[in-house]
C-alpha cells in the first residue's frame, strides 16, 4: 500500500501481485492491475521469482518495488529482474550480495575499518565450531541467521547447555524463513540500544545519510516501536554515525535506500551490526522529521535521476514515534490473533500518520506476519509526539481480533520510556512488571448501562423482524450466527 | 425493560425504558439521567448525567464485550423473566485440556503420552504467521492423551493434548 500510494502520487500505474488468501487485501483493492500468483505459502507465491517476473512481462511493468519483506533483500531476485530487463527498485544484486549476507557484510566492513562486535564473520559449520567460538568470545552469545532479518533465526544463548538446541532451532528457523540455514555467532552486548542510520544513494555516486532511528523497543528481537531522532544522539554523534554509514554504503557501491544498523553500548560506543538493503518498515519516522518522501526518492533514483539535494540540505525537525500495530493478543503471551475485523475506528487529527492495510470486514490471514498498521505520531518535540500518539491510540479501536494497541498505551505512560531510558531489554523488563490496572467501579457501571442499552436498541430492530424474541435472545442469536460464519471461514 | 447485566462477574439489575424519545434508567434502584445514540452498528454514544462516553460492542463467537474508553468488560445481558439460566460451572479439577490459542500448524510435539509434565512444561510447538509458539502445560501431571499429529493444521480452541 505504501508503494502503491507513492506510485499514484507520481502518476504511475501500479501493478500488484497477490496470493490466494490475499485476494481481498487492500493492496489488490487499490491497484490498477492485480495478478494472482499462487497459493498462500510464500514459496508458492511471494517468494516465487519466475511467477513474479512473468507478471512483470505480461503487464509490461517498467520496474518492481519489492516492498519490505519476502524478496526485498534477495540478490537472486534483483539479478533476475536485471536479466529480464525490469528495473529493480533497490540496490544492485552485487551490493546486496555484499551486504545482504550478514557474514559477508562483516568481512567487507572489517576491511573498511568499521567498528563491529566480536564474533565470527562466517557461518559456523558445526556444533563443535560454535562451541569453540562461544568459549573464546564468552557467553552470552547471539546466534543469527546470515540471511536473516526481523528476528527470525535469532537466539540469545546464555550458557553452553543451551547452545546445541538453540543452534538447531536457529538453523531450522533460518532454513524455513530464508531458505538458507547459515548461522553465525556474535558476542551479545547486554541491553544495548539499537540505533540505525538511513542512507540514500543515487546511481551517480552521491550518498547521503538522513538521520538515525531509535529502534530499541523490541520483543523477541522484533521491533515494536521506533522513534526519530534518538533521544541520546546529539548532532556530533549523528554526524559520526552518519559518516560511518555512508562509508559502509560506498564500500559496497550501494544504491537506492538502505539502512545501516548499529548497536550502541552504555558509553555511546556504536558498533556496526548489519545493513538492511531495502526500505524499512519504520521509514515513516525518518520521513516525518526530514520532510522527505523516501519511496518517491527510491523511484526517482531507480529512474536514473540524481539526488535532488546534498548532505548539507538535510535537516531534522521535530520528533516522530511509530507503533507497529499487530494482530496479537497481549493477554495471551502475544500469540497471533487472526480473524475477521468486525469494527474499525481509526484515529486522525494533528500530527498523526496512519499507514494501514486493514479494513472493516477484512479477514486477517494466518499465513503472514501479523502487522496490521503503523501509527505514527509527530510533534515539535518528543513530549508532543507522545501526547499526540497517546491521544490517537485512545481513538483507535479494532474489534473482532486482538491487537497490541494496549501495549503502546502502557509503553507511552511508562516513566522510563518518558525519560527515554531505553535499551533492547526495556520491553521484557516492562512486561515482567505486573500491570497496574485501575478499573474503577464507575466504568463497570457505565459498561452495565451500555450493555443494557445495546440490548434495548437491538430489541427495537429485532422486534420488527421477529416480534416474539426477547432482546437477550436477539443478542445471543446474533452471536451464534457470527460464530457459524467464522467457523465456515476457518474451514476454507 | 428489565435486564440482569453481568459485567466482569458482577451483577447489576437495570431497568431501561423509553417514552417520547426520552430514556429513563434505574441501575440497582438508582435513578440516572441517560441518553444514547447508536452512532453506527456496535458504537454507542452514551450520556450519563452529562458525562459522555463512546462505547464499543465487540462480539466474537459467544462472547460479548463492552469497551468503555480503552477498558474492556465481559458482558452478559439476560432478561430475568426468561428461564434461561446461566450455563456451565468451571471445571478446575481433573483432566485439563491444552488447546491451541490460535489457528496454525503443529510443527513439533515435545512430549509423548504417559510423560510426566510440570506446570509450564512445553507440550507442543504451533507455528502461525511464521512465529513458532510453544504451548505449555497449565498444570503438573501426566500426559493422558495427545490428540494431534505433527504437521496437523489446527484451529483456535482445538484440543492438542490432555494432562491428567
Amino acid at each position: 500500500m505504501r508503494v502503491l500510494r507513492a506510485c499514484h502520487e507520481m502518476g504511475i500505474a501500479a501493478v500488484v501481485v497477490y496470493s490466494d488468501v490475499d485476494r481481498a487485501s487492500l493492496h489488490v483493492r487499490k491497484a490498477d492491475e492485480a495478478y494472482p500468483i499462487g497459493a498462500a505459502a510464500a514459496r508458492e507465491s511471494y517468494l516465487n521469482i519466475p511467477k513474479i517476473l512473468d507478471v512483470a512481462k505480461r503487464s509490461g511493468a517498467d520496474a518492481i518495488h519489492p516492498g519490505y519483506g519476502f524478496l526485498s533483500e534477495n540478490a537472486k531476485f534483483a539479478q533476475a529482474c536485471a536479466d529480464a530487463g525490469v528495473k529493480f527498485i533497490g540496490p544492485t544484486a552485487a551490493a546486496m550480495e555484499a551486504m545482504g549476507s550478514k557474514t559477508r557484510a562483516r568481512q567487507a566492513m572489517e576491511k573498511a575499518g568499521v567498528p563491529f562486535v566480536p564474533g565470527t564473520s562466517r557461518g559456523v559449520e558445526s556444533f563443535e565450531e560454535a562451541d569453540q567460538v562461544a568459549a573464546r568470545i564468552g557467553y552470552p552469545v547471539m546466534l543469527k541467521a546470515a540471511a536473516g532479518g526481523g528476528g527470525k533465526g535469532m537466539r540469545l544463548v546464555d550458557s553452553r547447555e543451551q547452545l546445541r538446541s538453540f543452534l538447531d532451532a536457529a538453523r531450522s528457523e533460518a532454513e524455513r524463513s530464508f531458505g538458507d540455514s547459515e548461522v553465525y555467532i556474535e558476542k551479545a552486548i547486554v541491553n544495548p540500544r539499537h540505533i540505525e542510520m538511513q542512507v540514500l544513494a543515487d546511481e551517480h555516486g552521491n550518498t547521503v545519510y538522513l538521520g538515525e532511528r531509535e529502534c530499541s523497543l523490541q520483543r523477541r528481537h522484533q521491533k515494536v516501536m521506533e522513534e526519530a531522532p534518538s533521544p541520546i544522539v546529539d548532532a556530533d554523534m549523528r554526524r559520526r554515525m552518519g559518516e560511518v554509514a555512508v562509508r559502509v554504503a560506498q564500500a559496497a557501491a550501494y544504491t537506492n535506500a538502505g539502512t545501516v544498523e548499529f548497536l550502541v553500548d552504555e558509553k555511546k560506543n556504536f558498533y556496526f551490526l548489519e545493513m538492511n538493503t531495502r526500505l524499512q518498515v519504520e521509514h515513516p519516522v525518518t520521513e516525518l522529521i526530514t520532510g522527505l518522501d523516501l519511496v518517491h526518492l527510491q523511484i526517482r533514483i531507480a529512474a536514473g535521476e540524481k539526488l535532488p539535494f546534498t548532505q548539507k540540505d538535510v535537516s531534522i525537525r521535530g520528533h516522530a514515534i511509530e507503533c507497529r500495530i499487530y494482530a496479537e493478543d497481549p493477554d495471551n503471551n502475544y500469540f497471533p490473533s487472526p480473524g475477521k475485523i468486525t469494527l474499525l475506528l481509526a484515529p486522525s487529527g494533528p500530527g498523526i500518520r496512519r499507514d494501514s492495510g486493514m479494513y472493516e470486514g477484512w479477514n486477517v490471514p494466518i499465513d503472514y506476519d501479523p502487522l496490521l498498521a503503523k501509527l505514527i505520531g509527530y510533534g515539535s518535540d518528543r513530549e508532543q509526539a507522545i501526547a499526540r500518539l497517546t491521544r490517537a491510540l485512545n481513538e483507535y479501536f479494532v474489534g473482532g481480533i486482538k491487537t497490541n494497541i494496549s501495549l503502546f498505551r502502557r509503553i507511552l505512560r511508562d516513566a522510563d520510556f518518558r525519560a527515554a531510558k531505553l535499551d533492547t531489554g526495556f520491553l521484557d523488563r516492562m512486561l515482567k512488571r505486573p500491570e497496574t490496572s485501575s478499573v474503577d467501579s464507575k466504568e463497570a457501571e457505565v459498561a452495565a448501562i451500555a450493555a443494557g442499552m445495546f440490548a434495548a436498541l437491538g430489541a427495537t430492530s429485532a422486534a420488527s423482524a421477529n416480534a416474539a424474541n426477547s432482546s437477550a435472545t436477539a443478542i445471543d442469536a446474533a452471536a451464534s450466527k457470527w460464530k457459524e460464519a467464522s467457523r465456515r471461514e476457518a474451514l476454507h | 425493560m428489565l435486564y440482569d447485566v453481568t459485567i466482569d462477574g458482577k451483577n447489576y439489575r437495570l431497568d431501561l425504558n423509553r417514552a417520547d424519545g426520552r430514556w429513563s434508567c434505574r441501575l440497582d434502584g438508582r435513578e440516572l439521567a441517560v441518553d444514547a445514540v447508536l452512532a453506527r452498528p456496535d458504537v454507542l454514544s452514551l450520556r450519563i448525567e452529562n458525562l459522555a462516553y463512546e462505547i464499543k460492542l465487540e462480539r466474537v463467537a459467544n462472547d460479548l464485550h463492552v469497551w468503555v474508553g480503552s477498558t474492556r468488560f465481559a458482558a452478559e445481558v439476560r432478561d430475568p423473566r426468561s428461564l434461561r439460566g446461566r450455563a456451565r460451572a468451571g471445571d478446575d479439577h481433573g483432566p485439563r485440556k491444552i488447546v491451541a490459542p490460535m489457528p496454525g500448524k503443529v510443527v513439533r510435539l515435545v512430549v509423548r503420552e504417559g510423560d510426566e509434565v510440570e506446570a509450564g512444561t512445553g507440550v507442543a510447538v504451533v507455528e502461525a504467521m511464521k512465529m513458532q509458539n510453544e504451548i505449555k502445560s497449565p498444570k503438573k501431571g501426566t500426559v493422558q492423551k495427545i490428540l494431534v499429529n505433527e504437521g496437523a493444521t489446527v484451529n483456535a480452541g482445538d484440543v492438542l493434548a490432555i494432562v491428567e
